[in-house]
């Protein structure tokens, strides 16, 4: 699905190398987590994959079943199927949440060919998948993320993904900022989406994330660079005993 | 400014796509053809002469000449006014034509059947269908309910106007300002020139001599006006300037909702267009007054476009009487322009809410004046402006309580958006407060459309320049929320029309 090789990223304004030779292979179906020091670069890696400017890759590729995806705009790695729930989510004055939704969809669509969602279906969709994450009507109607708590905005990110139906979702500390029952909400709004089909990358923090949503593989990224990958206990040591024997291992 | 510039030449740095986008835009002004139609005109140039061939070809009364005259002495005594931050080359008033209608105009056609095909053909073209039905710029009304009569102006003529019987039948005036002249002296005698005197300013009191047409609405006492009324003018002619003139009168107790349109073809050389809209609204009486300017900008270099002068003002003379003006103001390459509000009885009301969007070499003065006289007088603001390109925005507003306006309150908001860094926003309040029980608040903000709301929407699939356009559309949401409901989604369109290009 996802292929990431040797990627090599620095700041376009300074000279400062953030990614140091990233390699990833995420196949369909399956699910990846990074767990990693603040300031390691999992959200560069993220804003990198999705088209982000002010970033430069000196080296390295990025493919998404095959396609280069660092040559495309951001709209083009979105109708590509790639979706980034981001760690901190934009506030958009004025816009109305459904009216984003309903223009992210359509656009998508427009971009792949495919016939515009029809009102009726898409209000239909929209109000069954608010409902699993309990996102209630006012919620849809306010402007994006506009006094959103921090868990409301998150949950939002969730639901854009469920309209979207992405193939490759990557998830920036989807958890951070939730509370005990919004975190399971999300967890199961991820876990409904999960198929043989489709991919996730998921950054965390936190081991109680992937008591919920069980990962295959673990990275540990550190300073620019993935240092170790494993099973699910990768995770539970990163808990137990934090980063500094993986470090000291992998210099 | 710089006019003669065909070649731009492309810097280094400067990659072809960004200077193609740029050229692009040229092209997006829908409205920029011409109808090829057989014209007569007055001869070039100002003079009494004009003035009162003009004042013939309405087969005006004497009395509406003498008021011309007069006007038109006036202004040869008055100074073009230079406190507006706008910039362009002189106005040559002698190098234009100051009459133009259709030869197949000459004899006002009898009924809206009659009308030169070339003429209902331009109008449809633009969305604008002059039959009595229930549509309006091709959006299709819900359940054929609300019906929009339409005056049609095209140069210097009034060239239709449907749904009169309709609104006969209910007591409703609308017709062109020169049938009103005829048929309805008195009250256009009485009000006319009332709100805003021939001595106003320099392009008001040029309007009074020269204007040639323009729309006349008279709601009786206690009346709703069936449906929503509009007037859309069209510049056609080549170097003439557009003089209308609209006259609304609300009586005791009355409701109209009145909406302006307005386009003209791409033409290289500049045109001025200097309109006077007076509206007067007694007792209890409301007037909703909408415009959508989308006049020829001119091109990316700023060459040709319409200098757009208008003076717009509401004579709030009832007691509770309210006006609200609505303006989408994307258009022309300059424009000077500041709807007021006079609330003279007690408890009246004005609000004004706009949009002005100026990209490219555009220049936008624009804003309002609310002049409270009355007791417990109330007015409210918003005015969003967006520059792009290298336009200039400036909204400029003044807020004046008198003595005798006791508590009165003011709100204003102006808020300013800025796409690239070669534009610029400015804010000039003028605020005098002349009693100690009213209230003025102003909040003003000026803020960039931000890169990572521009990545977030993209991320989510959307093209940069929809990405821009719904930012855009949500910073002005409270003022495209005033507007009736087909004109607002049309100037939702226009809005991202007008930013076609300017990021990239
Ligand atoms: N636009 C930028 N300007 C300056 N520094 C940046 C920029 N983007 C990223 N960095 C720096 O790159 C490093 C990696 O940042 P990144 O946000 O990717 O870390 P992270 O692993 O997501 O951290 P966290 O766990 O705190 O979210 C940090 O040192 C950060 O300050
Ligand atoms: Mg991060």
């Amino acid at each position: 699905m996802l292929e990431i090789k040797n990627l090599h990223v620095q700041l376009e304004e300074e000279d400062k190398k953030i990614l140091k030779g990233v390699n990833l292979s995420l196949d369909p179906g399956k699910v990846h987590a990074i767990m990693g020091p603040n300031g390691s670069g999992k959200s560069t890696l993220s804003y990198v994959l999705s088209g982000k400017k002010g970033y430069e890759v000196t080296s390295g590729s990025a493919h998404l079943e095959g396609n280069d995806l660092l040559v495309m705009d951001p709209e083009e790695r979105a109708a590509a199927g790639l979706f980034l729930a981001f760690q901190y989510p934009v506030e958009i004055p004025g816009v109305g949440n459904m009216t984003f939704l309903r223009s992210a969809v359509n656009s998508q669509r427009k971009l792949r060919g495919e016939p515009e969602m029809t009102a009726g279906d898409f209000l239909k969709a929209v109000r069954d998948k608010a409902k699993h994450l309990k996102i209630d009507s006012d919620m849809l109607k306010r402007p994006v993320n506009v006094g959103f708590s921090g868990g409301e905005k998150k949950r939002n990110e969730i639901l854009q993904m469920a309209m979207l139906e992405p193939k490759m979702c990557i998830l920036d500390e989807t958890d951070s900022g939730l509370d005990v029952d919004a975190m399971k909400l999300v967890a199961e709004g991820v876990n409904a989406l999960r198929d043989k089909k489709r991919t996730f990358l998921v950054i965390t923090h936190y081991q109680r994330l992937l008591d919920h949503i069980k990962p295959d593989i673990v990275h540990i990224m550190a300073a620019g660079r993935i240092i170790k990958s494993g099973g699910p206990e990768l995770a539970l040591e990163v808990e137990n005993n934090g980063y500094a024997k993986l470090l000291e291992e992998s210099s | 400014m710089g006019i003669e510039m065909n070649n731009v030449d492309v810097k280094d740095g400067v990659d072809a796509d960004t200077v193609e986008a740029v050229r692009a835009l040229s092209s997006t002004y829908k409205y920029g053809w011409n109808t090829e139609i057989e014209m007569e005109y007055a001869p070039k140039g100002l003079s009494e002469d004009i003035v009162r061939l003009i004042s013939s070809k309405n087969n005006e009364p004497e009395w509406m000449l003498d008021w011309r005259l007069s006007a038109y002495r006036r202004w040869l005594e008055l100074k073009e006014p230079n406190w507006a931050m706008v910039d362009y080359p002189s106005i040559d008033f002698q190098d234009q034509y100051y009459y133009a209608r259709p030869k197949s105009m000459v004899e006002k056609p009898k009924s809206l059947d009659d009308v030169d095909p070339k003429l209902l053909e331009t109008y449809k073209k633009l969305g604008i269908p002059l039959k009595e039905q229930a549509l309006l710029a091709g959006v299709e009304a819900p359940e054929g309910e609300r019906k929009v009569a339409v005056d049609a102006v095209f140069d210097s003529v009034s060239v239709g106007t449907t749904f009169q019987a309709e609104l006969k039948k209910a007591g409703v005036i609308f017709c062109s300002f020169s049938e009103a002249v005829k048929d309805y002296p008195e009250l256009v005698k009485k009000y006319l020139g009332s709100v805003v005197p021939v001595s106003d300013n320099y392009y008001a009191t040029l309007n009074s001599a020269v204007f040639s047409d323009g729309s006349f609405v008279y709601i009786p006492e206690g009346v709703r006006c069936p449906m929503e009324l509009s007037t859309y003018f069209r510049i056609n002619a080549e170097n003439t300037g557009q003089f209308e003139r609209t006259l609304i009168i609300a009586d005791k107790g009355s409701y109209v909702s009145y909406l302006e349109g307005c386009t003209a073809p791409k033409r290289d050389v500049a045109q001025l267009h200097a309109a006077v809209v007076e509206l007067v609204i007694l007792d209890d009486a409301e007037i909703k007054y909408s415009t959508v300017q989308n006049w020829y900008p001119g091109d990316e270099n700023g060459k040709g476009g319409i200098y757009n002068f208008v003076t717009k003002r509401a004579d709030c003379r009832g007691n509770r009487s309210k006006v609200m003006w609505t303006q989408v103001e994307t258009g022309s390459a300059v424009t000077w322009k500041y709807p007021s509000c006079i609330l003279r009885g007690n408890e009246s009301q004005g609000e004004f809410y706009s949009i002005a969007i100026a990209n490219n070499m555009q220049q936008a003065d624009t804003g309002t004046k609310m002049v409270h006289l009355g007791k417990n007088t109330k007015s409210r603001i918003v005015s969003k402006g967006i520059s792009a390109g290298k336009a200039q925005n400036t909204y400029r507003g003044l807020v004046s309580m008198h003595p005798k306006a006791k508590d009165s309150r003011n709100f204003t908001q102006c808020d300013s958006l800025l796409i690239g860094d070669k534009c610029g926003a400015h804010t000039v309040p003028y605020i005098e407060v002349k009693n100690n029980s009213s209230r003025v608040e102003h909040e003003a903000t000026t803020s960039k459309v931000d890169d990572d709301q521009l990545f977030y929407c993209r991320s989510r699939g959307m093209g940069e320049e929809d990405a821009v356009a719904l930012v855009v559309n949500g910073f002005c949401k409270e003022v495209l929320q005033a507007l009736p409901m087909e004109f607002a989604m049309e100037a939702q369109q226009l809005v991202a029309i007008s930013l076609e290009g300017s990021v990239g």
